[in-house]
């Protein structure tokens, strides 16, 4: 019986990660004013997911309250752009996304993720 | 909310005030602004953006600039300092907690867990550790979490969860012992702390070591001065860089940096240039000169007009162009991204597949042992970090490492290009030579001497903006040769020019005007054969139908072209000399500089479709011009040289820019290009086969055979060393010498 359920537990857990990781995504949050403020914080990028409109320009401020080395760079990959992240600074980032899609934006090594869906 | 300092330009009454107030007020997210028509500056509190705010000032026909020095890169190094302290000090506790456990537990010393007085014993240890897991790795399981409800895993997903099951599974032991059976009854708080306090120590050694990375921007943004001396109302004074506005006068001393952008308006210096540019000689400048910030002024003392500051100026953006190249991934990165993206919870699936099967294949009598043992050790040992700094870290220090030489390397993908290139085409003029030609002989026929040449010449050639006639009109004024006039002027395309002087019919131009004109030249084509051969470019003068003299331009090659030249051939490239010269010329220059491949008499537009003509029989082109004549063919090859002339050199407009004038430049770039590719191959290696052996050994796939399972202590410190290794060997690049003498 134990061994049944652990077996059990162990399927279920693979499965959930592959759809909590995979699968599925976070709520994206509507950006209805022109600036976003996007704070680094904790391993994670907060909203992590935000919805632009497309050709409209739009101005990410990053926050970073993270110390660690890992959140010290913001790279959007398809759009080219990378920045260096002060503590305690805002940034800002402005861009104007041409096509409708996502755009991700992550720390150098993907480990922090968030995206930008242009609609 | 935060408060915004502008820097205006172009206010210069009460009205300009109300009219940016009112483009200002009009921005999204302002509170207050106040404008200053004294200082010209503005202060907006609220949550607009900077950049919304120059736009909208700039829609109402004004000039701003975010009064703001560059990032404070003591402040940066004081937080990184902070942080160090904080992980040592979490690595040293949770050691302190970790070790004695260890050491007591391999002498034996340490209670069972088979009585009261054990459990008791287990009990407070297993509090002690909490506790250590909270104050030294509260900040993984933080993350974890925050991670996780994002839909994201990350390194600290691992630890949480490595440390997490060795605490939870450690803890039933001693609460509930009959839950387990009693060969799987050993504790693992040690095992747990220890493995938060190397991953804590290694992050700090991990810091101190990225630190020495970005060494190169640190020395860029060194070259800001702090203050300037500025000129208010006929009174000078020390301001904070911040303080100073766009077209206020700056007063600059003897061996001061410069502190922003601007014109020279009075007064004469030389400038050492040379940490921007990497060109040691000093460079001399007057009034209407420009001069850019962080270079040294040498002797004089001079006045000028700041032009631009804060983020605007050169040095500003060379900084901005550096960091984000240095962020950028070249292609050889994109399958480390790729599979960091994934790598978290594939590892998790892995951890869930290795319990599985321990728990139902393992030996009866140790099955949940090694089904927790091996969890904890794959979930600790699988690194992402130094697969996913293997690319960064090493672009990092390559493209500084560029930088201090004065060359600007675009992005990452430039950089990787580079070292891979087979042909270099080279722009003769201004790239091989100086490109300011200069009379170097002036040859004399007939009744006529060398002076009427050169002031017949000069006289035809005075209105012209051809490089050749400003030669020729710069030598006669050297001579201190008075003109005569000049009447009833034409050009002739691509020929030269013709025009009346003192009541007699003059040509000036080349063999094909003469030609053309049926004039004679078949006496002295000798004498112009013998200019060509000498890289010189003949000019011929008739006067009155009849060939009178020659006068010979060239323009000098550069002093290091040749070694620059032998050097790419050192490293196996082709070069290419591409002009839009003679044939003859361009093959003296050629043959001097020790070029074995001559394309001449190349029309500007024509360069480009050389470049595709070459890249179409397989080559990989780089093509090295002034960056703005060449611009298309800098575009179209797969790396874009743009030679400059010091500090004026368009930095946008190349995939690679060379600051200083030196040929040198390219084989450098090259050079430490195929030294960083080299080294990201040695990162991306290291970190794959430490990550592709270090799961499936912590997984316990040798112990069937060997009977070898990894201590996921081991794990731990092998984990905290993998990304260490990793930035080192990035570090070794700071002391690649892309040239011995340099």
């Amino acid at each position: 019986m134990n061994v049944v359920l652990v077996n059990l537990a162990g399927v279920a857990i693979i499965a959930f990660v592959i759809w909590w990781f995979w699968l599925s995504e976070p709520k994206a949050q509507r950006v209805l004013k022109n600036v976003v403020d996007i704070v680094v914080e904790g391993g994670t990028y907060t909203p992590p997911r935000i919805e632009v409109e497309v050709g409209k320009e739009v101005t990410l401020r990053f926050l970073r309250k993270d110390a660690s080395p890992c959140a010290e760079k913001v790279v959007f990959e398809q759009l080219g752009i990378s920045m260096d992240l002060p503590i305690n600074i805002p940034k800002e980032i402005v861009v104007t996304p041409t096509e409708p899609g996502e755009y991700s934006f992550t720390c150098q090594m993907q480990m922090y993720r968030g995206s930008m869906v242009a609609k | 909310m935060s408060t915004t300092r502008l820097s205006l330009s172009g206010i210069s009454c009460a009205g300009c005030v109300s009219r940016v107030q009112k483009a200002i007020d009009a921005v999204d997210g302002v509170e207050s602004a106040t404008v200053n028509l004294a200082e010209r500056t503005a202060t907006i509190d609220g949550t607009a953006s900077v950049a919304g705010l120059v736009k909208a000032i700039e829609a109402a026909g004004y000039g701003a600039a975010e009064l703001r020095s560059l990032e404070d890169e003591k402040d940066k190094e004081a937080a990184e300092m902070l942080h160090y302290r904080v992980l040592l000090r979490r690595a040293s506790v949770a050691a302190l907690v970790g070790l004695p456990l260890f050491v007591f537990g391999m002498a034996g010393l340490l209670p069972e867990l088979t009585d009261g007085i054990g459990r008791a014993f287990w009990f407070v240890v297993g509090v002690l550790t909490l506790g250590v897991l909270v104050y030294s790795g509260g900040h993984f399981f933080t993350g974890a979490w925050k991670s996780a409800r994002n839909h994201n895993a990350n390194m600290d997903t691992l630890i949480a969860l490595g440390t997490g099951t060795a605490w939870l599974f450690s803890m039933v032991i001693v609460v509930r012992p009959e839950w387990v059976p009693v060969s799987a009854q050993h504790a693992y708080f040690e095992a747990a702390a220890i493995i938060v306090a190397l991953i804590n120590f290694g992050a700090a050694l991990e810091m101190r070591a990225r630190g020495k990375t970005s060494e190169a921007i640190k020395r860029l943004i060194g070259l800001q001065p702090r203050t300037a001396r500025v000129i208010r109302n006929g009174i000078e004074m020390d301001v904070a860089i911040e303080e100073v506005g766009l077209d206020e006068t700056l007063r600059v001393r003897p061996g001061e940096r410069i502190a922003v952008d601007g014109d020279i308006i009075e007064g004469h210096s030389s400038i050492d240039e040379s940490m921007l540019t990497g060109e040691p000689v000093p460079v001399q400048k007057q009034p209407g000169d420009k001069v850019v910030t962080g270079t040294i002024n040498k002797l004089g003392t001079f006045l000028f007009r700041a032009r631009r500051i804060g983020a605007d100026t050169v040095l500003s953006q060379i900084i901005e162009m550096v960091r984000a190249a240095q962020s950028s991934k070249p292609a050889i990165g994109r399958l480390a991204d790729t599979v960091s993206s994934i790598f978290v919870p594939t590892v998790l699936i892995i951890a869930v597949i290795t319990f599985l099967a321990w728990f139902n294949f393992g030996p009866s009598d140790q099955s949940i042992t090694l089904a927790v043992v091996t969890t904890m050790t794959v979930l600790i040992i699988a690194c992402p970090c130094a697969l996913g700094l293997a690319t960064p870290i090493s672009i990092m220090v390559g493209i500084g490492k560029a930088a201090e030489s004065g060359i600007l390397i675009r992005n990452g993908d430039a950089l990787q290009q580079a070292g891979r290139l087979d042909t270099i085409i080279l722009d003769k003029t201004g790239t091989v030579t100086e490109g300011k030609p200069s009379v170097t002989e002036v040859v004399s026929f007939g009744q006529w001497g060398e002076e009427d040449i050169l002031r017949w010449g000069a006289s035809i050639e005075q209105g012209s903006e051809h490089p050749l006639a400003e030669a020729i009109v710069a030598a006669a004024s050297d001579r201190k040769i008075t003109l005569p006039e000049a009447r009833d002027f034409t050009a002739v395309a691509g020929r030269g020019v013709a025009a009346v002087i003192e009541d007699q019919q003059m040509l000036l131009g080349n063999r094909r005007l003469m030609q053309e004109r049926d004039i004679d030249i078949s006496a002295v084509m000798d004498a112009a054969t013998a200019l060509t051969h000498k890289a010189q470019t003949p000019v011929f003068l008739a006067v009155g139908g009849k060939v009178a003299g020659i006068i010979s331009v060239a323009d000098a090659i550069k002093d290091d072209s040749k070694a620059a030249i032998r050097r790419l051939h050192e490293l196996g490239l082709k070069v290419v000399l591409l002009t839009g010269d003679n044939e003859a010329t361009a093959n003296a220059v050629a043959k001097q500089v020790g070029i074995d491949q001559v394309v001449a008499e190349v029309l500007p537009e024509d360069k480009a479709a050389k470049v595709v003509s070459l890249q179409q029989q397989g080559e990989r082109v780089g093509m090295v011009g002034d960056g703005i004549n060449d611009a298309p063919a800098l575009a179209g090859a797969d790396v874009g040289f743009a030679i400059g002339t010091g500090t004026d050199v368009a930095i946008e407009s190349a995939d690679i820019t060379l600051m200083g004038g030196s040929l040198h430049g390219v084989p450098d770039a090259i050079k430490i290009s195929r030294a960083t590719v080299r080294n990201i191959k040695q990162n991306l290696f290291g970190a794959f086969v430490y990550n592709s052996l270090g799961i499936p050994v912590a997984a316990g796939v040798l112990f069937p055979f060997i009977g070898v399972l990894l201590n996921p202590m081991i794990a731990g410190g092998a984990m905290a060393m993998s990304s260490l290794t990793v930035v080192s060997n990035a570090n070794r690049l700071r002391f690649f010498k892309a040239r011995e003498q340099s």
